[in-house]
């Protein structure tokens, strides 16, 4: 059975600090729904009020229709993924994948042949004899994934789960995991830092910071427009360079200090001289060689194979990345001066205080 | 409902912890504070006992006495521990794991037994002694005194300090000492500069726990001190004294030991809170290095030097207790025989069976106890638990003896009459060891990740469930090496058993010092051999079963 997982203002605090003000979600049945932040901003508390480990101290929970505040967490059906696995290491792994069939009292053979399911899907039936001791980081957290959802939860949750491996066995698992989550059509809440693993895995976000969800979207919207100068910094890379609208009969557009103006057709809300800010991917700021555009002095390139980086200063000292697509030609020598243009439909630009996105 | 039935067990838990805690600990103490403050004959107010107390010299030097002991045992001790378990841990030893048990082995043994023993050799009849005066006509240096207490002592105390700083020195960082090397601090210089300082916190709870233990051992001096009066002595001769007990001066005498340890527990925990600190857990274990061949032979004869000394008085008392002796065991004849043993299991056989009727139900009370404690404290935290997990810390600060007399007079009337039975034995012993079993099943308990109950509990199984499949079975393995520990202890205590002992629950340490007393040194060279096989089996036990060989005092 798949549930939705419905919040209503939801109040965090640990004694006088409030951890989490007033958080309202709406995450879909079958979901891969991730809560992305930098540590600290509330993701994994959020994820434990779920869990029912974390004391609510306002709003609802709901999992489907049923408001969950105060259930017991080994009544809420849900089936977690610890950060550092949790296995049960006196066990040996099928009593770990099997311990939550005993407690639901299942049929003996029934047992068996559910964890048998399970630890074949997770790959791990060869080691089933095994104390936890003697297993890799990744066959770990397996007997985790495996152990979570023999129990057939309604509802995934996973805390940074990928975290204590290596970057290799990290790019593995969440391939494992999204395949899983497919397959199962499991409603599935994951917390992580990692804004890449983040985007690979997820249907939706939720990047959060200081306790408040800053924007909710798909990777694509999330990257392509998001909705404040912390979102476009915190998903992917960004040069954030100051700006003004101006506004010139029926044209609208930015200009730079360099006296560089770029007309821009999806501006909304933005009046004559406004300072704004502008985040620019580091692949949307294109060289010209015809003159135009903003002057900048490469200080350093790094050739990284596909691409090469270029690393630049404007005259004002502010520094700005570039990513190009490695050319056959030679790599532009430090020191050269260049010309840079942005590419108008896929830059954003925030106003000043960085808080909203002037842009369609 | 369910979750109002487990939040009740845990409460109910809490209170009976409490309760036994209130009866047990709290109420004796109250007993012991306002006895020591009431005039035994009007039955008023008075201060008279403290008062007497301060202005006799032979009372107050017995405080003086009792703090000179314990700074010279401290001193003595670190300064042979410290060096042993330095060199233990970073040279390679040969028989290293037999060299480590034979230094636990020798601090297993009540104190009063090494006294006994180093009178047995060293004494005014000692056999030592004789030889010396036969072959060379040398007088040996008296060994009775404030000599002989601190010599008893520091043989029962250094192998305290070795565990603990080879504890330290076991989780030490290798990096730091090669980034020490690297800078041109080597050698001994780098053994005072990084060594020593990283070992301060480890090398301070030892010294409490060899200061506190030397300041409330009570078997040693009563042995060989001879007029060397000391705290403990004190309290226990003025209960039983020649002179008629007075149960009101001793209570007074106790209170005066409490604030005293309590005073030095207190400077302890300030000095140790400047050094805290904690290794990197990306950290390489040290590596043990091969010393060239002379050092390594001075090495050598160090470590197994000490440990010959400090075994030696057990050795010489097994010896004993194969002796031929005269009529009673009284003098001991030329020739062999198991006389003593014989006589032992005739006349005492009962108390093997209270030794280990009484010591086990203690262990297994201060097990259970124990492991509900931790579970309170670390992971129930409210208010409640918080007050048992402070009372759970406060038989650290009071002397065995003054627990006898506390207990004496707190269940010495109708309603709880427990004086002289074999449970007045058991609270004391529970009370005495339990909050070591504590400390240590906490640190065990903090180390198993909160996530390992949670992930139990989002698979369905109750708090109580988790507690008993998965949470108890996790901390065994480090509990049962505890409870081997605990086992030793109990069965080697003597200062509050000596004090409630009755016919009908005499242990083995209280046999072998009555024997003592009596004379009868043939049975009691045997008692202390079967409470010594007793310990080494223990040993060899803890050996089999603990992972690593880590020992916790």
């Amino acid at each position: 059975m798949n549930v939705g997982i419905k919040i209503e203002h939801a109040v965090k605090k640990y004694g006088n600090f409030t951890a989490i003000p007033d958080l309202s979600l709406d995450i879909r049945s079958g979901e891969f729904f991730t809560l992305l932040g930098p540590s600290g901003c509330g993701k994994t508390t959020l994820l434990r009020m779920i869990a029912g480990f974390n004391s609510i101290e306002g709003g609802d929970f709901y999992f489907g229709d049923r408001r969950i505040n105060d259930l017991d967490p080994a009544k809420r059906n849900i089936g977690m993924v610890f950060q550092n696995y949790a296995i049960f290491p006196h066990l040996t792994v099928r009593k770990n994948v099997e311990f939550g069939l005993k407690n639901r009292k299942l049929p003996k053979d029934e047992i068996h042949s559910k964890a048998d399911k399970f630890m074949e899907l997770m790959k791990i039936s060869e080691y089933a004899g095994r104390l936890p001791e003697k297993l890799s980081g990744g066959q770990q957290q397996r007997v985790a994934l495996a152990r979570a959802l023999a129990i057939e939860p309604d509802v995934l949750l996973m805390d940074e789960p990928l975290s204590n491996l290596d970057a290799k066995l990290r790019v593995e698992m969440r391939t494992v995991i999204k395949d899983i989550q497919n397959r199962l059509g499991i409603t599935t809440v994951y917390v992580t830092h990692d804004q890449e693993e983040a985007m690979a895995v997820s249907d939706r976000i939720a990047v959060m910071s200081e306790g408040v969800i800053q924007q909710i979207g798909t990777p694509k919207a999330l990257y392509q427009r998001p909705v404040n100068r912390f979102v476009a910094t915190f998903i992917g890379r960004s040069n954030v360079m100051p700006a003004k609208i101006y506004v010139d009969g029926n044209e609208k557009g930015i200009s730079f200090d360099e006296g560089y103006r770029q007309p821009m057709d999806n501006l909304i809300d933005v009046t004559d001289g406004q300072n704004v800010i502008v985040s620019v991917r580091p692949e949307e700021l294109l060289i010209r060689t015809d003159g135009n555009g903003m002057k900048a002095k490469v200080v350093y390139s790094t050739f990284l194979g596909l691409n090469t980086h270029y690393m630049v200063e404007f005259g004002d000292g502010v520094r700005a990345e570039i990513i190009q697509e490695s050319q056959i030609d030679d790599i532009i020598e430090n020191g050269s001066m260049i010309n840079l243009v942005v590419n108008p439909e896929k830059i954003n630009v925030f106003t000043e205080d960085g808080r909203k996105s002037v842009v369609k | 409902m369910e979750k109002k039935k487990s939040f009740n067990f845990w409460v109910i838990a809490s209170l009976v912890v409490l309760a036994l805690y209130l009866l047990f600990m709290v109420y004796p103490l109250v007993k012991l504070v306002s006895r020591s403050v009431v005039d035994a004959d009007s039955g008023g107010f008075s201060m008279r006992y403290f008062k007497q107390f301060f202005s006799t010299p032979y009372y107050s030097g017995t405080m003086i006495n009792s703090f000179k002991v314990a700074i010279a045992v401290s001193v003595t001790s670190t300064l042979i521990g410290i060096p042993l378990a330095y060199l233990y841990n970073m040279y390679k030893v040969r028989g290293r794991k037999a060299l480590q048990m034979l230094i636990i082995l020798s601090s297993m043994s009540a104190p009063f037994l090494g006294a006994y023993a180093w009178i047995m050799l060293l004494g005014r009849s000692g056999v030592i002694t004789k030889f010396f005066e036969a072959a060379f006509g040398v007088t040996i240096p008296s060994i009775y005194g404030f000599k002989g207490i601190v010599l008893a002592l520091t043989m029962k105390m250094y192998p305290m300090v070795f565990l603990y700083v080879s504890g330290a020195l076991k989780t030490m960082d290798n990096s730091l000492m090669e980034a020490s090397a690297n800078m041109g601090c080597d050698g001994l210089k780098r053994v005072f500069k990084v060594v020593l300082p990283l070992c301060m916190p480890s090398i301070l709870a030892a010294v409490l726990m060899v200061f506190m233990r030397s300041m409330a051992d009570f078997g040693t001096p009563l042995m060989i001190g001879e007029g060397y009066s000391t705290f403990p002595v004190l309290i226990y001769n003025s209960y039983v004294g020649e002179v008629g007990t007075n149960q009101n001066f001793a209570a007074a005498i106790s209170v005066i030991a409490i604030l005293l340890t309590m005073m030095f527990f207190l400077l302890q925990k300030a000095v140790s809170s400047r050094y805290r600190f904690s290794m990197s857990t990306m950290r390489h274990n040290i590596e043990k290095k091969q010393a060239r061949l002379l050092p390594s032979m001075l090495i050598h004869i160090f470590s197994y030097g000490v440990v010959a000394v400090s075994l030696l008085p057990q050795a010489y008392l097994v010896y004993l207790s194969f002796r031929k002796t005269g009529v009673g065991g009284v003098v001991f004849m030329p020739g062999y025989s198991l006389e003593s043993y014989q006589e032992v299991f005739r006349k005492m056989g009962n108390v093997i069976w209270n030794t280990l009727r009484i010591c086990g139900t203690s262990l297994v009370l201060i097990i259970v106890l124990a492991i509900l404690i931790a579970y309170l404290v670390v992971r129930r935290r409210n208010a409640v638990n918080g007050i048992i997990d402070a009372l759970s810390m406060v038989p650290y600060v009071i002397p065995g003896s003054v627990v006898g007399i506390a207990l004496i007079i707190s269940f010495n009337n109708r309603y709880i009459p427990l004086v002289g039975t074999a449970a007045i034995m058991v609270v004391s012993m529970c009370i005495r060891r339990i909050p070591y079993t504590i400390r240590s099943s906490v640190a065990i308990l903090g180390q198993i990740p909160i996530t390992i109950d949670e992930a139990a509990e989002s698979l369905g199984a109750g708090r109580i469930k988790t507690l008993c499949t998965i949470t108890v079975p996790m901390m065994l393995s480090g509990i049962f090496s505890g409870a081997i520990m605990s086992w030793v202890t109990l069965i080697t205590e003597l200062s509050s058993s000596i004090l409630l002992y009755s016919y009908k629950t005499q242990t083995l340490n209280v046999a072998i010092y009555s024997a003592v007393s009596k004379g009868t040194d043939g049975r009691a060279c045997a008692l202390s051999t079967i409470l010594m096989i007793f310990t080494v089996v223990s040993l060899l036990l803890f050996n089999k079963f603990s992972k690593d060989g880590e020992i916790m005092m």
